[in-house]
């Protein structure tokens, strides 16, 4: 069977398009996402095909509008919630980790929260300290959620399904950036489980592992090395929580070596996580200390140069790697 | 600048002349980074203010330089408006190091302190808040200097408003709560974001004074924040005012505008506040077109000097990442 090849965004739309039909619970709600057709396209003509109960505008509201479908999600329906960035968020974080992901323990199992909040994380370019967060750490910490963060159309699609079938809250976040990339994606239905990660090439010197649009850094950092004989395996985790660490695992028993690229801030991070796991598990496997390559420590600037240093990058990754390999330079 | 009585205002030639070249420089200048947005040199998100400049020319009059303004990620008119030079705003747009933010912030995060303007906010109606705080500063240290705190329509619609409404008036801050209604939040129009249209009778919840201006007069502007400036001096509390605006350029730079019609835009084009403010000196004041020319030649070479000074200034050094983090200065950073 022939794949076809379409855009992240289309995608996206298409695994909830494909839900809505299969589900008359399922409903879209946010900023933008109807008549506007979405601020980044990803639900244009879904108000056509769905109308106004379904595909539904919302003013600027986050906190307001997250409550309502947080409510609604309690009450039998199962909501999908776009925000215009993940940055905008943050008001709705109350609603998200207060509500959501503590009803379920609160209620003793009575109440539940099946809902998708979903849209672009992390930076996007030159977008200045507001707009440039990337959060998969912050709501990975909280217990009730899973965090699922996507580096490709055909990810997205499989994984975005599974999200919108999963009974619990779930976090499922993109990027600006990529959602003109292209991919392959069969026309035929399937569903991607949460919580596996995926070896998206595979090799023996080194594991490399990331996820969202540092899946890029990762795999061309692999590129570089492979000019010079060094076979880096790199794994996309796909899923941040629940962590597929027993992939990651796997992995370093048969290289003994693992960087990790990520564009979080680095206390207490999604590597910071992976790494301990790691070491814990993983111990007598390693023939050096794991390593990662994170965002700066800091607020994201606005001037390019900045953007660059705070970033992580092919050279700085290929540089680590050789590190790790105890390879000089 | 001019005082103002209750019925009518009798605005100076003076006056029409400071309007005349402040709403032209902020058009120019915008403009210009209009132009050198589709050339990439400036990058990022970028939301222009041209047509909304009547507001930032009468809120000047009607303050004082102590005055404070604070207002969301449409602040280059604002911050020129209140000070800040277009050479330190235009290299900010480039990320230049000598820009107003160190090349820190961009388009959407102005700042001036020196000049009392305390930034572009990229959180929408997180300001609101915040400019309550700057007149609770003000009240606390016992000046006369109020605080203007400037969002948009789409920002009415979120619940800090909601609570800093209760606060000012709770505590009588000396805030005006100015909402540049221009009539649309991205592409979702004021009609189709709630049940009250008329977002100056937000107030009335609160007991607050509110107000709805016509934003393309700046006289009307001047009238109305001059009311309400001096009800905060007085100790009188904060006013909410509706002032109805309009943006001929799309939300950001990336906006097909789909959302409404070319007449419609061409209709607020007709009343442009700096034709207006223009026929006013020739007809009323008369002032020769050659004057005229003076101004509108002295603003080109300013908004040019600007460019050049921005293309001239270099990039902030690579070790400004960590800095401005922390106020400590051996603040340990983890870096791996």
């Amino acid at each position: 069977m022939a794949n076809r090849v379409i855009q992240f965004r289309e995608a996206l739309r298409e695994a909830m398009s494909e839900e809505m039909r299969r589900d008359e619970r399922v409903y879209l709600m946010g900023e933008e996402v109807a008549e506007y057709n979405g601020a980044y396209k990803v639900s244009q003509g879904m108000l056509d095909e769905f109308g106004p109960k379904r595909v539904i505008d919302t003013p600027i509201s986050e906190l307001g509008f997250t409550a309502v479908a947080v409510g609604s999600a309690q009450n039998g329906l199962r909501p999908i919630v776009e925000y215009m960035t993940w940055n905008f968020a943050v008001l709705p974080l109350d609603q998200i980790l207060n509500t959501a992901s503590k009803m379920l323990a609160m209620s003793g199992g009575q109440v539940g929260c099946p809902i998708v909040f979903r849209g672009p994380n992390g930076s996007a370019g030159q977008l200045g300290a507001q707009h440039s967060t990337a959060f998969e750490s912050l709501y990975a910490n909280i217990p009730g959620l899973k965090v699922i963060s996507v580096s490709n159309p055909y990810d997205a699609k499989g994984l975005l399904k599974s999200a919108i079938r999963d009974d619990d809250p779930v976090i499922f976040m993109e990027s600006e950036v990529m959602y003109g990339d292209k991919g392959e994606v069969p026309e035929e239905e399937y569903l991607i489980p949460i919580g596996k990660a995926d070896i998206k090439r595979a090799g023996s010197d080194v594991t490399i592992v990331s996820f969202n649009k540092m899946m890029k850094v990762a795999l061309g950092a692999a590129e570089e090395l492979a000019k010079e004989n060094i076979n880096a395996e790199v794994i996309d985790l796909r899923t941040i929580r629940p962590l597929d660490w027993h992939t990651v695992l796997e992995s370093v028993k048969k290289t003994n070596r693992l960087v990790i690229v990520e564009e979080q801030w680095p206390f207490a991070s999604v590597s910071s996580e992976l790494a301990y796991t790691i070491q814990k598990e993983g111990f007598d496997y390693l023939d050096a200390p794991v390593r990662r390559i994170t965002s700066a420590d800091a607020p994201m600037h606005y001037a390019p140069n900045l953007v660059a240093a705070y970033l992580p990058d092919v050279p700085r990754t290929v540089k680590l790697v050789k590190e790790v390999m105890y390879l000089k330079k | 600048m001019s005082t103002t009585t209750k019925e009518s205002v009798k605005f100076t030639k003076e006056t029409y002349l400071y309007w005349y070249e402040l709403m032209l420089l902020l058009r120019k200048f915008e403009e210009k980074a209009g132009q050198l947005y589709g050339m990439q040199k400036i990058r990022g998100f970028c939301h222009l203010y041209i047509g909304q400049e009547a507001l930032a020319a009468g809120c000047m009059t009607a303050t004082k330089p102590d005055d404070t303004f604070i207002t969301a990620y449409r602040d280059h008119g604002l911050a020129i408006a209140k000070g800040i030079t277009p050479k330190a705003c235009m290299a900010e747009l480039y990320g230049k190091a000598t820009g107003c933010s160190k090349g820190k912030g961009g388009s959407m995060h102005f700042f001036g302190v020196k000049e009392r303007f305390f930034g572009g906010h990229g959180i929408v109606g997180a300001q609101i808040g915040t400019g309550a705080g700057l007149a609770f500063a003000e009240q606390y240290k016992g000046t006369d200097s109020v605080s203007l705190t400037f969002f948009g329509d789409g920002a009415a619609r979120q619940g800090m408003l909601h609570e800093t409404f209760n606060l000012a008036m709770l505590w009588k801050l000396p805030v005006i709560f100015i909402c540049e209604n221009n009539n649309y939040a991205m592409g979702t129009s004021v009609q189709r974001t709630s049940n009250v249209i008329d977002i100056y009778k937000l107030a009335d919840a609160y007991e607050m004074p509110g107000d709805s201006v016509d934003g393309m007069s700046p006289e009307a502007v001047h009238e109305a924040v001059a009311r309400a400036v001096k009800r905060a001096r007085e100790g009188g509390g904060p006013t909410l005012l509706e002032i109805k605006t309009y943006r001929y350029k799309g939300h950001s730079m990336s906006d097909p505008q789909k959302y409404r019609t070319k007449e419609e835009v061409e209709e607020y084009k007709q009343r442009d506040p700096i034709e207006y403010t223009r026929e006013k000196l020739v007809n009323d004041f008369k002032v020769p077109e050659s004057e005229i020319e003076v101004i509108n030649d002295r603003v080109k070479a300013e908004v040019d000097e600007s460019v050049k000074f921005a293309e001239e200034s270099p990039w902030p050094s690579d070790d400004e990442l960590l800095k401005d983090v922390y106020i400590q200065q051996d603040y340990p950073f983890i870096v791996d």
